[in-house]
């Protein structure tokens, strides 16, 4: 008997991987099977309730990550695309226009690859602090890796920039273990000041270029921004749903390159908008700057407030209250 | 293939529960994967098949129930049930859907000996 699933060699498969296969084209989908039903268990056997999310040990430390990130004046975002889409190109027109812009406004970045540190060191090369997350074989950027290269950026900048004599081991070690549980570490106490003087800052998280596993994981960011070049054809959005429907902001990137492409930005936007009626798109082009103010003004305007949840969560509550007054209107 | 980082999750919450409350092993494990929590169900599967042995969840009999997809339709102002983040609105055809339902991905329970 197969160990995983429970069918019998011989017998009648229950699998649910076979995929269905399209009666013309011979095209294959692996998610069209119908719910599959539970078997029932062997009641003599102990039961353990767990009701536990798969994702639950993750998502307690995004939430840990973000209550430091506004405990300590840092806006960060998480930048998904596929790789090529022109992310760390973006980022560093990003860094040398705020220079102008905003002068006095705290950028750091957090670059995501499988191998290398070579994203971390053009980031560098603009000035800003970075730090290179290598995942290895992972697809993605969890919220323990953030939290580990956020510690190590924060303990770098006091060593470089403020020259504090006293060691910050203690917020290193919390991040390692995964325990940000208060913000009471010993640089909050015994630098208040530093803190009250730290300028409203940027933190951006350049994850693994992936359209599918990023979308799962949360970071502890307050939005996700998607860029989408144009070069990659402007179905994206139906074809990674998942990732358009997680993201607040869309950036349509490399626009000079529109007169050589049959890009329809017109129907990419429509089929990012079916997926995610509430995200907000920009169009840009990181190499000649064009489109790059509306992008400015969206990360200095949004940074002026803070937002504690992450916009999932407000906007799934929304969803619920509005079902509930139906629900009640109906009802009277 | 986050499936496999999904399913290293799911055997630390075994592993977490088992410390606080001992058994041997896993008979039998009840998971729950919407229809619009973004995970293949077969992929997930896979993926448990593989970390399985030398674990206590080797040997287990796997239940993946998929809680059908909801949204809520905002020109309508009605639940609606969808089967994909692709579907528009089976009532009005539109696309202003806001997803209620199916994003959960949990484990529910499990036997164990």
């Amino acid at each position: 008997m197969c160990v995983v699933c429970g069918c019998s060699d011989t017998g009648t498969s229950k699998s649910d991987s076979s995929p269905e296969v399209h009666p013309t084209t011979g095209d294959l989908h692996f998610g069209a099977g119908a719910a599959r039903v539970s078997v029932p268990g062997l009641t003599q056997q102990r039961t353990i309730k767990i009701e536990e999310d798969v994702l639950g040990a993750n998502n307690t430390v995004a939430t840990q990550n973000r209550a430091h990130f506004a405990a300590h004046g840092v806006r960060a975002l998480n930048l998904v695309s596929s790789p090529g889409s022109g992310k760390t190109t973006l980022l560093c027109a990003t860094i040398h226009a705020l220079k102008a812009h905003a002068p006095n406004l705290a950028v750091a970045v957090i670059e995501g690859d499988q191998q290398t540190s070579f994203d971390a060191d053009r980031i560098r090369a603009t000035g800003a602090p970075a730090i290179q997350v290598n995942t290895g074989k992972g697809c993605h950027l969890d919220a323990p890796m953030v939290a580990s290269a956020y510690a190590q950026m924060h303990s770098h900048e006091h060593e470089h920039d403020h020259g504090h004599g006293h060691s910050h081991d203690d917020a290193h070690d919390d991040a390692h273990d995964g325990h940000h549980h208060d913000h009471g570490h010993d640089h909050h106490d015994h630098h208040d000041a530093h803190h009250h003087h730290t300028p409203q800052s940027l933190l951006f998280i350049e994850n693994v270029g992936n359209l599918v596993c990023p979308a799962l994981w949360d970071l502890g960011e307050e939005a996700k921004v998607a860029i989408l070049s144009v070069t990659e054809g402007e179905d994206k959005p139906l074809k990674y749903p998942d990732m358009f429907a997680a993201a607040k902001l869309m950036i349509l990137n490399k626009i000079d390159l529109l007169p050589h492409l049959s890009f329809d930005v017109a129907r990419c936007k429509e089929y990012a908008r079916w997926v995610n009626p509430g995200i907000t798109i920009l169009e840009l082009s990181a190499t000649t700057g064009e489109g790059m103010q509306a992008w400015l003004d969206w990360l200095l305007q949004e940074s002026a407030h803070h937002h504690h949840n992450a916009p999932d969560a407000r906007q799934t509550r929304i969803a619920q209250l509005e079902a509930e007054l139906a629900q009640l209107k109906s009802a009277v | 293939m986050h499936e496999l980082s999904l399913a290293g999750g799911i055997l630390k919450v075994l592993e977490q529960t088992r410390a606080r409350d001992p058994f041997e092993r896993v008979t039998h494990l009840r998971l729950e994967a919407g229809a619009l929590c973004g995970v293949e169900i077969s992929a997930l599967r896979f993926a448990l098949q593989a970390i399985a042995p030398d674990t206590c969840l080797a040997g287990a009999h796997i239940d993946i129930d998929e809680p059908a997809g909801s949204a809520w339709c905002m020109p309508c102002s009605q639940s609606v049930a969808i089967l994909s983040r692709l579907d528009p609105c089976p009532v009005c055809g539109g696309h202003q859907l806001q997803p209620t339902g199916g994003t959960e991905l949990r484990v529910v329970d499990m036997q164990v000996v």
